[in-house]
């Protein structure tokens, strides 16, 4: 047996053209997408070992000579299967805003302050329990220009590899109760209220360490899970 | 309804956290030390095969380069093995078949790599050389498949992947020959002569 990739999951991605996000407009397929088997080449995807990353690339908070301004934070989490095993020893990376709401990319244009001590990139490999933790600061809401006043909610935006090329995935983790989730056009991208959710960390209070960061969980479930003998007759 | 933590978008400001090279614009001098990840640069000492460039721009429903994607790349080595588990075969060499490039301004991408060989498809029987891309943009929120081709390959007339793809449309699959070694593939997403992406 092994791990085969059902496409019906894929029902609370977004859809590609999502016109409230107005970008989605002119870079989405108009044509239907050609449906295809999964072959070796789709079963399979880049493995990584453990000199791509440095010690401390999980650690955002001290990457230049003073510590960031803003508000210290535990980002940990499992990345798991659709069976919730463990995805263990795959590459995670993470990006964000500082905790004004300013990424350090050339082309934003925020009027917010650049944090010199903060560049606001991580990444790391999940261990042999798929769980992988960063430390960090709360990255602030900033303004963009989908629609007039539109604010994206609080978010940290993550890269997950899984057993294949397949199980890549992009999103973003969100913060428990932001007041700006109803605005947000790629937020609701995702029809389903309960998928919508599942991109919402929660609070952790029992990984919160006293006097010194709040904890948040953010598990990632990517696709893949064990086959039948009877799914495999069908590849 | 299943478990999946849904796809989002990679947003306009990835560049300096994923793609090669990404940290250049703000930080012309590399102040800080980021050791690349993942680069556009696929060959390795030890790999064999044929050396070739692989090169293309992407464009919007308007014709409008895209300068804000992030392309990847997975493939065989020139034997046609993935440095994968699944693929009993896996090389011991250290290609690893796997790549990410930055667009320009122009929406302009690239990459180094080895062509790769042919590797199984349905059924046992081989499938033609190819290279599975995967895109990334602002404006995606969620990415999209494609597969590269070559020209002049007697393979693809038995291709069982493209064979699944409308006649009229195939040509968007398969990638033009610029000189040796160097191979075009212009990605359109939307539109007339839309390339076409797989649901997989
Ligand atoms: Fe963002």
């Amino acid at each position: 047996m092994s791990l085969i990739y059902p496409t019906k999951g894929l029902i609370d991605y977004p859809k590609h053209l999502s016109p409230g996000y107005k970008s989605t407009i002119k870079r989405s397929p108009s044509k239907p997408l050609i449906v295809v088997p999964h072959t070796l080449s789709e079963l399979t995807g880049p493995v990584y070992g453990h000199n791509a990353i440095e010690e401390g690339d999980n650690d955002l908070t001290k990457m230049h000579k003073g510590e960031p301004l803003g508000e210290r934070i535990i980002v940990h989490g499992q990345i798991l299967d659709e069976d919730k095993r463990p995805v263990p020893e795959v590459l995670v990376e993470l990006w964000q805003a500082n905790a004004c709401g300013r990424y350090v990319h050339i082309v934003d244009q925020h009027p917010a302050p650049l944090d010199p001590n903060f560049t606001g990139a991580g990444r790391t490999l999940t261990d042999k329990n798929g769980y992988y933790k960063f430390v960090t600061i709360k990255p602030g809401a900033y303004p963009w220009g989908n629609h007039h006043n539109a604010w994206r909610p609080n978010h940290i935006h993550f890269s997950l590899f899984g057993h294949s090329f397949l199980s890549r995935l992009v999103t973003q983790m969100y913060f428990p109760g932001d007041y700006l989730f109803p605005f947000d056009p790629i937020f609701n991208s995702v029809p389903d209220e309960k998928a919508r959710n599942r991109m919402i960390a929660t609070f952790d209070l029992e990984n919160t360490v006293p006097e010194w960061a709040l904890a948040f969980r953010f598990d990632i479930v990517l696709r893949g899970r064990e086959g039948t003998p009877m799914d495999e007759e069908k590849h | 309804m299943s478990d999946l933590t849904p796809s989002q978008t990679v947003g306009p400001f990835y560049a300096y956290g994923l793609t090669p090279k990404g940290r250049a614009h703000w930080d012309p001098d590399g102040t800080y030390s980021w050791k690349e990840t993942v680069g556009d640069n696929l060959i390795t000492p030890d790999a064999s095969g044929q050396k070739i460039h692989i090169t293309g721009v992407i464009r919007d429903g308007d014709g409008v380069p895209i300068p804000d994607a992030m392309l990847e790349i997975w493939q065989a080595d020139s034997q046609g093995r993935y440095a994968h588990p699944r693929d009993p075969r896996a090389p011991n060499a250290s290609f690893k078949g796997f790549g990410r490039s930055a667009c320009n301004k122009q929406g302009e991408f690239g990459f180094d790599t080895i062509k790769p060989g042919q590797v199984p498809g349905p059924n046992g029987k081989l499938q033609a050389p190819h290279v599975v891309v995967c895109i990334f943009s602002r404006g995606m929120l969620r990415q999209v498949y494609t597969r590269l081709y070559f020209p002049d390959e007697a393979a693809n007339a038995t291709d069982q992947i493209l064979a699944l793809v409308p006649e009229d449309r195939r040509h968007t699959l398969i990638a033009r020959k610029e000189k040796d070694g160097v191979y075009r593939f212009d990605i359109k997403v939307q539109g007339d002569d839309e390339t076409v992406f797989f649901e997989i």
